[in-house]
């Protein structure tokens, strides 16, 4: 097979057997790219997923990218991410229209009465992990609540925020670094 | 043109989201208050249908709100070409991003500014999907402008005591997938007659 329809084919059934994404597709990668076709090392596979982590984007798209650029290039990382998104574009967009036909439901309205509820729980359990690993010190604390308490007040755009705190992050690991 | 523009805002999210596919959420909370596409309701609801689907959550979202979006302008065809247009914008800046990176990949990984960019950057994107949090929060369990006793969604609330028991105290439920707790509450919510 073309290797390029393979790259799709391959990272098509990995979107579809990845549910939430992020660490889910760890094992999945191990056994479809690793054990099965040898097109990384589980080192290398370790360090994409380091390194999708602390780049912007989706993890699961940064890890294909690298991946099918590693066989083919930067049409292959192309052809790789296509594969990844293209499952979800297809189940999204026919759950989303029979969602769309039936909102109207009685039933389907309490139903999402209760869903939202667990979407409230799910997110402060994501916060939760996220925060654990993220504030280490004080600096990090002080970030942390300054973005919560002016993101949630604030009119401000994520992208305001995103763009300072990379800055505070930089300017205080030098203080930092001239004090030790 | 309303698909170069979900493309955009969907490629900004690509680009600013840090750190997998819930730091997506805040982006989209203000994209909600911004164009009124949808509403924070279906924002909550459509995180459930991205969690509880197979995909990456992130690519999930942008499908579903590249389709409610493109669906008020054109009916199917404007669905379709909505969620790909959301979609391959949000993927769009990660493709970009990992082909620059895997040409200077050890560098890259050992370089101190970086690091020190991230360092900044993991809290705050804590933060924000923290303050997104809270605007779920807020609208479904305590709904009206001041907290008002009445206004609280009481049955809402006890629901989300025992789903957060459920998902950090019970040894037995802890490690269950996400699907299992929003079937769950989609069924509870059925029988109590919520939202």
């Amino acid at each position: 097979m073309n290797m390029y329809l393979e790259l799709f084919a391959v990272f098509a059934k990995i979107g579809v057997m990845t549910f939430g994404g992020g660490y889910a597709m760890l094992p999945i990668l191990q056994r479809e790219i690793v054990d099965q076709r040898g097109w990384a090392t589980e080192e290398e596979l370790m360090d994409y997923f380091a390194i999708g982590q602390c780049t912007p984007g989706i993890i699961a798209v940064n890890t294909a990218t690298f991946i099918g650029q590693k066989r083919k290039g930067a049409l292959g990382g192309i052809f790789a991410t296509l594969g990844v998104i293209f499952p979800s574009l297809i189940i999204i967009s026919l759950l989303a229209g029979v969602i769309e036909a039936f909102s109207h439901l009685t039933v389907v309205q309490h139903a999402f009465g209760g869903i939202r509820v667990c979407v409230c729980v799910l997110i402060f359990n994501a916060v939760l992990k996220l925060y654990k690993k993220a504030v280490v010190d004080k600096p990090t604390f002080a970030i942390f609540l300054i973005v919560l308490l002016g993101s949630y007040f604030s009119g401000l755009s994520p992208v305001f925020f995103v763009v300072c705190a990379a800055a505070a992050g930089i300017i205080l690991k030098n203080l930092e670094g001239k004090r030790a | 043109m309303i698909y170069l523009k979900l493309f955009y805002e969907f490629f900004k999210t690509g680009l600013f989201a840090v750190g997998g596919g819930m730091a997506t959420i805040p982006f989209l909370y203000r994209l909600s208050d911004n164009t009124g596409w949808f509403t924070h309701q279906d924002l909550a609801n459509m995180i459930a249908v991205g969690e509880s689907t197979p995909g990456p959550i992130g690519v999930n979202m942008a499908t579903y709100v590249g389709f409610v979006t493109g669906t008020q302008v054109n009916g199917l065809p404007g669905a379709l070409l909505g969620a790909l247009s959301a979609t391959l914008g949000l993927a769009a800046p990660a493709v970009i991003i990992i082909l620059i990176v895997a040409a200077l990949l050890k560098s890259f990984r050992e370089n101190k500014y970086v690091n020190a960019a991230f360092y900044g950057l993991r809290p705050a994107s804590t933060g924000l999907i923290g303050a997104a949090g809270l605007s779920v929060v807020m609208s479904n369990l305590f709904p009206g402008d001041v907290i008002a006793l009445a206004a609280v969604n009481w049955k809402g609330v006890v629901l989300a005591a025992v789903l957060w028991l459920l998902t950090n105290k019970v040894k037995k439920t802890k490690s269950l997938h996400p699907i299992v707790f929003i079937g769950l509450s989609a069924l509870v919510g059925v029988v109590f007659s919520m939202g």
